[in-house]
């Protein structure tokens, strides 16, 4: 009927803005966390599976954080910025250490085997941290379903015009990622760490003739993508407010998707396929009950997600931007 | 002069294990020493031949006895009949190919609803004329479908991405199986194909063609006496059927050809393998048995919901491989088996046990932390729960200190 689908383009029209900025801020946070994929493929050419347990730690550091704040009644007292800063710091930190801390466990004693081994390693590490985490919790909280306590700055809106509401929190994600992105490309395109650590990814060889000490590089490596990785964690624990030590695992599958979407190795790659596949999955969550009028619904999104994953992988097998990983040595 | 010894020794042992299984049918200890006795079978220095006859009767006479005796015992090495067979499936595409397959479970799935579907009252939802359930005589005829069906998505999935890299590989299987199970979740919507998360029942279970000679034989065995064991003895055929396929396709050229791939793939290309259609090959093989077992896991279960084919299911199926001992067939058998009986005997033992010492309030005296009651010890504290710590730790401390596994694949002797 046509009156129907006029209805169905208004209403597309009118979430439209909403959609958009859900999208951004998802895009966003795979961003965050596809960096920490891409800049360990870059050096060591191996998927860090536990990447999405050094994010999920992230968020539990910052539950724990707020939590404690809280019981010791400082959540209402300090100064909000004060608050954030705690909490983000924080989930960097340790998120960043102990993502060195695998490395130095789980992957360097695999070093220059074959790939499939530091691969499968890589896989018991993230099952293994997913129920350390669960007891961890279980033994001190009696629950791993932990939930960020509401902090009333946070949950106030921006009304930006009359369909459009801008939650405070999607600001927060917004400029915490956008000001940690410029951040990570000076770091990386002009210190002198920055060009130690492109100088591995591109032949660790002859970094180390040139007086880089590789492993350390790596360590540091490990450090910066853990760090981002739990830095997206507390973001999304703040904006999302419910996690468990298995709530990793689905974010960290679509943040390696948008990696190779970018193409693996390429940090602007990583932070165009983020993009890309927020507003990507955005989208399918909203539109595709509209466009095929209710018998696929938002639960198809994740489909979508790995449906572009494998067309990409058909069509562009090294990413819309380029790999920039050196030719595999046999 | 050993071999006599070693046989007296063997025969000595299933006895007396046999009989701690006869006068304990309730412990777990017994059951697990008559299944050592396979693994004691596989590692004596006996014949050949005496090695078969010893396997034969174990398997076909003490284990089904033991298990009129406790059904419990015939449920578990039934569980571990299905997950050998995965195993077994897994290790050609990871063990002989090199090919990291994390959505080994896709397929197991896809055959388990292919049976589901037809084998239950559900199909009628989608296709007029109240034909379903289909007769138990299809069981077979599906059991068989399941092959090809297996075989046919393998390669579907296996054209556009085995051309990739190895760890894009993974990483696409891995996204497939969450495809195929979000699909299985979601289809119940416009039309119900798979019930969705209420997952689907009653599932046809094959049939007991034979039950008439049975009676001409003089044994009046009820239905639900007989299902467990002929369920036992129809997986106890499928593994003997898929450790025959796998024999003998080792042995041969496409063996030889998935091996060489493995093992050097630039080098195989030189040597005029055809490295792509080869990798089809193996992918499709391994597919295809995980469907087969599918099928198998639908009827004995009679109820399946998506619950059952998640990743978990993938990465235990891949420990029990990496277990066992990439490329070795005995090596999937012993890890499947560990693994199974890991999960379902000393696990649930386990978490059994600390819940009884929890209600009984014990103290338990530490030596550093002091004194300790058991009653305090958190309620979500359960040994059970934490299957994936398990097979991480399998995963980790296999690949750092025996990336061969615990039964290598023996190399080719020239």
């Amino acid at each position: 009927m046509p009156g129907e689908k006029a209805f169905g383009l208004a209403l597309a029209l009118e979430i439209f803005p909403q959609v958009l900025l859900d999208g951004i801020v998802l895009g966003f946070m795979y961003a965050l966390i596809a960096l920490g994929y891409t800049m360990v493929y870059g050096v060591l050419e191996f998927i860090n599976f536990a990447h999405s347990e050094i994010f999920v730690l992230g968020a539990f550091v910052g539950v724990e954080v707020l939590l404690l704040l809280e019981s010791s009644g400082q959540l209402a007292t300090l100064h909000p910025a004060m608050i954030l800063a705690l909490v983000i710091f924080a989930g960097m930190a340790i998120s960043g250490l102990a993502a060195m801390a695998l490395e130095r466990v789980a992957y360097r004693p695999l070093l220059g085997g074959p790939r499939l081994v530091a691969l499968i390693s890589a896989i018991g590490a993230s099952f293994f941290l997913q129920d350390g985490l669960r007891l961890f919790e279980s033994l001190w909280r009696n629950t791993f379903y932990l939930s960020y306590p509401t902090l009333p700055f946070l949950d106030s809106h921006l009304p930006l015009t009359e369909a459009l509401v801008m939650p405070v929190k999607s600001l927060l994600v917004i400029i915490t990622a956008l000001a940690t992105l410029v951040g990570l490309y000076f770091f990386v395109n002009k210190s002198k760490l920055g060009m130690a650590i492109r100088a591995v990814a591109q032949n660790p060889e002859t970094a180390a003739l040139m007086g880089v000490a590789v492993k350390r590089v790596i360590a540091l490596t490990f450090f910066v993508g853990g760090a981002l990785g739990g830095l997206a964690g507390v973001l999304f624990g703040i904006h999302y407010s419910l996690v468990n030590p298995y709530s990793g695992f689905i974010p960290g599958l679509k943040a390696f998707t948008a990696a190779v979407l970018g193409g693996i190795g390429n940090i602007p790659g990583a932070m165009v396929g983020g993009m890309l596949l927020g507003l990507l999955e955005a989208f399918a969550a909203s539109y595709l009950s509209i466009l095929t009028d209710g018998a696929f619904g938002a639960e198809y999104k994740d489909v979508v997600a790995f449906l572009a994953l494998i067309l990409i992988l058909i069509f562009r097998p090294r990413g819309l931007l380029g790999e920039t990983v050196r030719e595999s040595k046999a | 002069m050993k071999q006599p010894l070693a046989l007296a020794g063997l025969c000595l042992y299933i006895g007396a294990s046999s009989a701690l299984a006869y006068f304990f049918p309730q412990s777990v200890l017994a059951f697990l020493s008559v299944e050592a006795a396979l693994l004691l079978l596989y590692w004596a220095p006996v014949s050949q031949g005496a090695r078969v006859v010893l396997g034969a009767v174990v398997l076909l006479l003490l284990l089904p006895w033991l298990g009129t005796l406790n059904a419990y015992y015939l449920e578990i090495a039934v569980q571990i009949g299905i997950f050998v067979a995965l195993a077994l499936g897994l290790n050609i595409v990871v063990g002989f190919v090199g090919l990291l397959n994390l959505g080994f479970v896709a397929f197991f799935a896809i055959g388990a609803y292919l049976w589901a579907i037809f084998g239950s009252p559900h199909a009628n939802q989608f296709i007029p004329g109240g034909l379903f359930p289909l007769s138990p005589n299809w069981f077979f005829v599906f059991l068989l479908l399941s092959v090809g069906v297996g075989a046919l998505t393998g390669i579907v999935l296996g054209l556009p991405v085995l051309r990739l890299r190895g760890d894009y590989l993974a990483i696409v299987t891995l996204g497939f199986a969450e495809v195929v199970r979000a699909l299985v979740n979601n289809l119940d919507m416009p039309i119900n194909l798979t019930n969705g998360p209420r997952g689907i029942t009653p599932i046809g279970k094959p049939p007991l063609f034979f039950k008439p000679l049975l009676q001409w034989l003089g044994l009046d065995l009820s239905d639900a006496a007989l299902y467990p064991l002929y369920f036992y003895f129809l997986v106890l055929l499928v593994v003997c059927v898929i450790i025959a396929v796998t024999l003998r396709l080792e042995n041969s050229r496409i063996g030889r050809a998935w091996k060489a791939i493995r093992d050097d793939e630039v080098a195989a290309l030189a040597m005029g393998v055809p490295v792509v259609r080869m990798k089809l090959l193996g992918f499709a093989v391994g597919a295809s048995f995980a469907s087969a077992v599918g099928v198998l896991f639908a009827a004995k279960q009679v109820f399946i919901n998506p619950e059952s084919f998640t990743f978990m299911e993938s990465i235990g199926v891949l420990a029990m491989v990496i277990l066992g001992g990439m490329g070795s067939i005995p090596g999937a058998i012993l890890g499947a088996t560990g693994v199974t009986i890991l999960n379902l005997q000393l696990l649930k033992g386990l978490s059994l046990w600390l819940n009884g010492l929890r209600q009984s309030g014990a103290v338990l005296s530490l030596p550093l932390l002091g004194e300790l009651s058991l009653a305090h010890l958190p309620a979500q504290f359960e040994p059970a729960k934490y299957e994936r710590m398990v097979f991480g730790l399998i995963l980790i401390v296999m690949m750092i200190f025996r990336p061969q596994g615990i039964l290598p694949a023996r190399q080719q002797k020239k």
